[in-house]
Order: C-alpha cells, then structure tokens, then sequence
C-alpha cells in the first residue's frame, strides 16, 4: 500500500514537472509550477514529511508563482 | 568563451556530477530501510530537550547554527531584492490607480472568507510549531501569502491601507537581530524544558519559532511589496 501511494505521487510530480517544462507561455507557467508544488507536498506527506510539505506548500504553490505572475506582469508579456 | 569552450566546460562538469552522484548514490541506505541511526539520535535527543516535533527540535536546537544562517540568507535576499527593485527617480506611480477596480464577486467573497482562516492558520503553525508540523518558516509564509489575499478582496488600495510597509521592514530586521542574538547568545537550549507535548516545552524552540515566524513573514510581505509595486503602480517600461 504505502509503495504503492509513493509510486503514484512519484509519477504525479513527474507528470506535472513536465507539465512545467512543457508550458511556454510564463503566465501558465506559474500556474502549471503551483501544479508541481502540489505534487511535491503530496510526495513529501507520503514520505512522512509533513513539515517538509507544509514549506513546498506555502512556497511551492503560492509564493514562488505569485512572484513569477507580479514579473510578467511587469514585463508585459 | 566560444559556444564550443562553453559546452566543454558544460560536459566536463555534467560528467564529473553524473559520477560523483552515481557513487554517492550507491553509497546510501537502501530506500525505506529499517535502519536510520541519525533517527534514533535525532530522536532521542528532540525528547530529551522536551520538544515533541523532532524536526523542530532539529531546526532550532540541535542544529541552530544552520537555521541562523538560513535566517541570515533570507534577510540578503530581502534586501537585494529591495535594491534591484528599487524604483528609478524618473518612475513614478500612476495618477489613477487601475486596479482598485473591484474584483469579480466571487473571487472577492472567496478571499474574505479565506483571509482570516489562512491568517488563522499561518499563527497556529507559529505557535505550535514545537508540538506539530509547521514552525516559524511555514507559519511565516502563511501568513504573509494569506495577507495577500487582501489584494483580492479589496483590491490594491485596500492591501496598501492595511498593510503599512514600513512596519513590516522593522519587524524583519528586528526579528532577525532578536534571533541572531537568542542564538549566538545562547547557543544551548536554556529555558526549563517543560514537560513533552505542553504548550510551554520545549524551552527556547517556540520562541525561536514565534521569532523567526515574524522575520519570515516580515521579509516575504516586504520582497512581495517591491513586486507588488513594480508591477501595479509604476509607469514606464521594463
């Protein structure tokens, strides 16, 4: 069970890591990184790390993409 | 340097990290194995100081030093940010301010509910950092990103209101020079250790936690606001 629940979020965070490297427009890519940074936490919760996830939360999935948002904004594209 | 020298260099270093992780790879613990003498040191020891989340105890006591300079690192990233971000004499911000327009409804009613229950959240994690998961740096960034939320319920102006950012500047640099000084001064874990799971255990951990909360939230508001105002309220271009 327990290899099984790693196995799948392992595959989640490769899905959405790609997903990532696959998204061209930056704008979408804050989105699909928020993305990433949901799969990580699930990854690192399963590995019985929750302060670990906790961090990738607040970081991964808010900070990180709302700061690559604000500067494409800036930017204009 | 050719494109030519600078994929030699690139190759020479990917070749040389492919081999060191391959061995240093070969060397670890097997995965999931039941073996983990650091745990059971770890774990000892978080008991022995009262601290009921082990990793806590890790990041504030047993190895202080490393979140000192962690806490050290984020404070100069604060502040290049600020300097880079800094704007220019000829920038200045707009006369009408676009975006206190009012948000959609919904994504408004959905921030109101939520800003007090993140807010909430982010100082739960604080406070009991040393009992359950979380601790100063995720509480810190909880609270910092929920403030935010302010910016979609009220728009602009209202996160402007609310958040005076020259508070949020001397809290960071306050709270990092409070830290800095509770560590170095005090390089053992002083107070009375309380009993285990207590509110008040643990000794300094949760006031080391409640004081690096602060210097992280204080530094994500501040480096947020520089994007913030970058972003939103400048003219010009680039």
């Amino acid at each position: 069970m327990n290899a099984a629940l790693i196995a799948v979020s392992l595959l989640l965070v490769a899905a959405a890591g790609t997903a990532v490297v696959a998204t061209n427009d930056p704008g979408r890519q804050a989105v699909s990184l928020s993305a990433l940074g949901v799969a990580l936490a699930l990854l690192f919760f399963v590995l019985q790390a929750p302060d670990v996830a906790l961090s990738q939360i607040a970081v991964g999935t808010a900070l990180v993409p709302l700061m690559v948002l604000l500067a494409v904004r800036k930017t204009g594209k | 340097m050719s494109r030519r020298a600078r994929q030699a260099v690139f190759g020479t270093g990917a070749a040389v990290l492919a081999v060191l992780f391959a061995l240093a790879a070969a060397g670890l613990p097997p995965f999931g194995g039941d073996q983990h003498p650091y745990r059971d040191r770890a774990v000892a020891a978080a008991l022995h100081q009262a601290t009921a989340n082990v990793v806590a105890s890790l990041t504030f006591d047993l190895r202080g030093l490393d979140t000192l300079g962690e806490e050290m690192i984020l404070l100069g990233s604060v502040v290049g940010a600020v300097a880079l971000l800094r704007p220019r004499p000829d920038e200045k911000p707009h006369a009408d301010d676009k975006t206190s327009r009012p948000q959609q409804d919904a994504v408004a009613l959905i921030s109101y509910v939520f800003l007090p229950l993140t807010l909430l959240l982010g100082f739960d994690l604080l406070v009991h950092g040393h009992l359950t998961p979380g601790g100063g740096f995720q509480g810190g960034v909880v609270l910092a990103t929920g403030l935010h939320l302010l910016y979609l319920s009220g728009g602009y102006d209202a996160l402007r209101r609310l958040r005076p950012l020259a508070w949020y500047e001397w809290v960071e640099g306050l709270t990092t020079a409070a830290f800095a000084l509770a560590g170095t001064a005090n390089l053992v874990n002083f107070l009375p250790h309380g009993r285990v799971q207590q509110l008040f255990s643990a000794g300094t951990v949760p006031i080391l936690n409640i004081l690096v909360g602060f210097a992280v939230g204080a530094g994500a508001v501040v480096l947020l606001a520089q994007f913030l105002t970058q972003a939103i309220t400048l003219e010009g271009e680039g």
